[in-house]
């Protein structure tokens, strides 16, 4: 099953086609990791849902017409996680999913981190901490022009050790840009350890709340709840909202969960086929 | 030359509602009847640079054109990878002002003096780098900016212009402008340390040293034009530039010229070669510190003339 390429607006929770969309995203995800010799597939693994649920309906972008001025803005700044963004836009019809075999290759676009010369992706990523503040520059112009379109910001949870995200943060709730959303893959493994272990964000709700964000927690990993916490933006009026999305690292693959391993490792050999097989076999 | 550039920036969003100025607190006075005419064209996004620079990068893809205002080393260097990777890389319409241009917060202290930056941000891919030398420069390159597509550096002195357009003067960014024409050598200027270099200019030819001067107010694309020019009609060429002396003005114009085997028969750089200022002084004391004050690069170009003459009778 293909996504529809062109419209993707309707928001439905059809918990079948998310999970099998996610489950595509997953798959190219593993490939293009073990076929680059690449880090991050657990990072890509664990923001695979909240991916398919947002270019599975929640986002308003048309394939066809990849910069329509009425789209929805998204901004992948946890930009590591290249791999399952390409994904996701090559299920949806933005680039032919024959090209995500070029990812890390001499010659293509496929950088290992985002890159805005691949159709779809509004800005590259790949230093954390830039995302937010553009989204909220976005957001501002959205404002001025009083557009109806959101612009929704996805980071990794070390990414909020930057000093540069509660910038942005803090300018957001002063203007009142309840038009930017931003969603932290909150997978609990930084690069080399636990998030509690390294800087603790806890208490991460309260954070972004007395930051002036309005705050929605959800289970990652369910669709039910992402679109549920998706569709009904913004969640308080006059405030940016921040979905906090507790993931697992690893998701999907039973051996990379919860583990810090695979931030840098790349799977190969055995572990890829093992890897694949648990994916390929998945509900 | 910060007056120079609010009235341009007052001009150009009167015309055109696409242009936004951000300022991350700073320009108190500068820019209040600015920000009481065009409120929906400006904001105050507070004491956080990166947060300033992917705002304006923000909005710069979303069609408007973006002056993004600070002081010193704070637009630049303490957001040099968001300038980097959000504005230059995205070819984002973002011209970075930066006010009080290497020694021009003197006393400051170092914290506040933008000695490095031009060596810095002229190596970013796609951006225009440019560095008046007076008040009409200042203006005519915030004019010229805006409708020249894509990331700038625009570094603006504190003090006042002495100088004026000539009549009929037209400013063309990437073009050196000649304001004193001589055959002895060639005094290449960038900044507000121009009106230096104008002072010594006028010193030399009362002693029978006659200068041309360029003000060569964009650096990035550099006129390489002018300078192969000068390499080859004047007796050599001293560059004059507010800034440390790795790479900046004076780097650049080397590379042009020796790229194009241009060797001029004299060449020397003045610029900042100690380190850190250890004394405090206001801008005008520090150059005289520095060795590039007025009375300086009269000294310096007597003595590089003279050891040139002296050199071509071993």
């Amino acid at each position: 099953m293909r996504h529809d390429p062109t419209v993707l607006s309707q928001l439905t929770c059809d918990t079948e086609r998310l999970r099998e969309l996610a489950r595509r995203i997953r798959i190219h995800a593993l490939r293009m990791t073990a076929a680059a010799g690449s880090s991050h597939v657990g990072s890509c693994l664990s923001c695979a849902d909240i991916l398919a649920v947002l270019y599975g309906g929640v986002l308003k972008v048309r394939s066809d017409k990849p910069h329509w001025a009425g789209r929805d803005r998204f901004i992948m700044s946890k930009g590591h996680a290249a791999a399952a963004l390409y994904a996701a836009l090559a299920e949806c019809g933005f680039l032919p999913v024959e090209e995500l075999a070029g990812f890390y290759q001499n010659g293509g676009r496929l950088s290992g981190h985002v890159s805005h010369h691949v159709p779809g992706v509004e800005v590259s990523t790949g230093s954390l901490g830039h995302g937010l503040a553009i989204g909220a520059g976005m957001a501002y112009a959205a404002k001025l022009e009083d557009a109806k379109h959101r612009v929704l910001v996805l980071l990794s949870d070390g990414e909020c050790d930057e000093g540069s995200v509660w910038e942005a943060a803090l300018f957001a709730s002063h203007y009142g840009l309840d038009r930017l959303i931003a969603i932290i893959d909150y997978n609990k493994i930084q690069s080399l350890g636990p998030v509690a272990d390294t800087l603790a964000l806890e208490p991460f709700r309260q954070k972004w709340e007395a930051f002036g964000w309005a705050v929605r927690e959800v289970d990652g990993h369910d669709y039910r709840q992402l679109v549920g916490a998706l569709s009904s933006l913004p969640a308080a009026v006059g405030k940016p909202t921040c979905v906090i999305a507790h993931t697992i690292k690893g998701k999907g693959v039973s051996f990379m969960e919860n583990s810090v391993l695979w931030h840098y490792r790349a799977p190969r050999g055995e572990e890829y086929e093992a890897a694949l097989a648990e994916l390929e076999q998945a509900e | 030359m910060r007056a120079a550039f609010a009235t341009a920036i007052t001009q150009l969003a009167g015309r055109d509602p696409r242009i936004m100025l951000l300022t991350a607190d700073l320009g108190f006075g500068v820019l209040t009847e600015y920000a009481r005419r065009f409120p929906r064209q400006y904001l105050n996004v507070g004491v956080a640079e990166q947060n300033l620079m992917g705002l304006a990068v923000g909005l710069a893809l979303e069609g408007r054109t973006v002056f993004a205002y600070s002081i010193g080393n704070f637009p630049t260097l303490r957001c040099l990878e968001q300038l980097r990777n959000d504005a230059c890389y995205h070819l984002a319409n973002v011209k970075v002002v930066s006010v009080g241009a290497g020694l021009g917060y003197g006393a400051l202290g170092m914290s506040h003096h933008a000695t490095e930056d031009v060596s810095i941000c002229r190596t970013l891919p796609n951006i225009t780098v440019v560095s008046p030398g007076d008040a009409w420069e200042a203006h005519e390159a915030t004019l010229a900016l805006a409708a020249h597509p894509g990331p700038a550096l625009l570094r603006l002195g504190k003090s006042a212009a002495l100088t004026a357009n000539l009549p009929g003067e037209q400013f063309e960014l990437g073009k050196a402008r000649m304001l004193r024409d001589g055959p002895d050598v060639t005094l290449v200027a960038s900044g507000s340390i121009l009106a230096e270099v104008l002072r010594a200019a006028d010193g030399l030819a009362q002693r029978g040293i006659f200068c041309r001067v360029l003000s060569m107010h964009t650096v990035k694309p550099l006129d390489v034009g002018a300078l192969v020019a000068a390499a080859r009609e004047t007796g050599g060429i001293i560059t004059v530039e507010e800034h440390t002396v790795e790479g900046g003005l004076g780097g650049a114009v080397a590379e042009g010229l020796l790229e194009l085997g241009q060797v001029p028969k004299v060449f020397h750089r003045i610029a900042l070669r100690e380190p850190f200022p250890s004394v405090v002084g206001s801008q005008e004391y520090l150059r005289t510190i520095y060795g590039i004050s007025a009375g300086d690069v009269v000294e310096t170009v007597e003595a590089r003339l003279r050891s040139r003459r002296l050199g071509a009778h071993v």
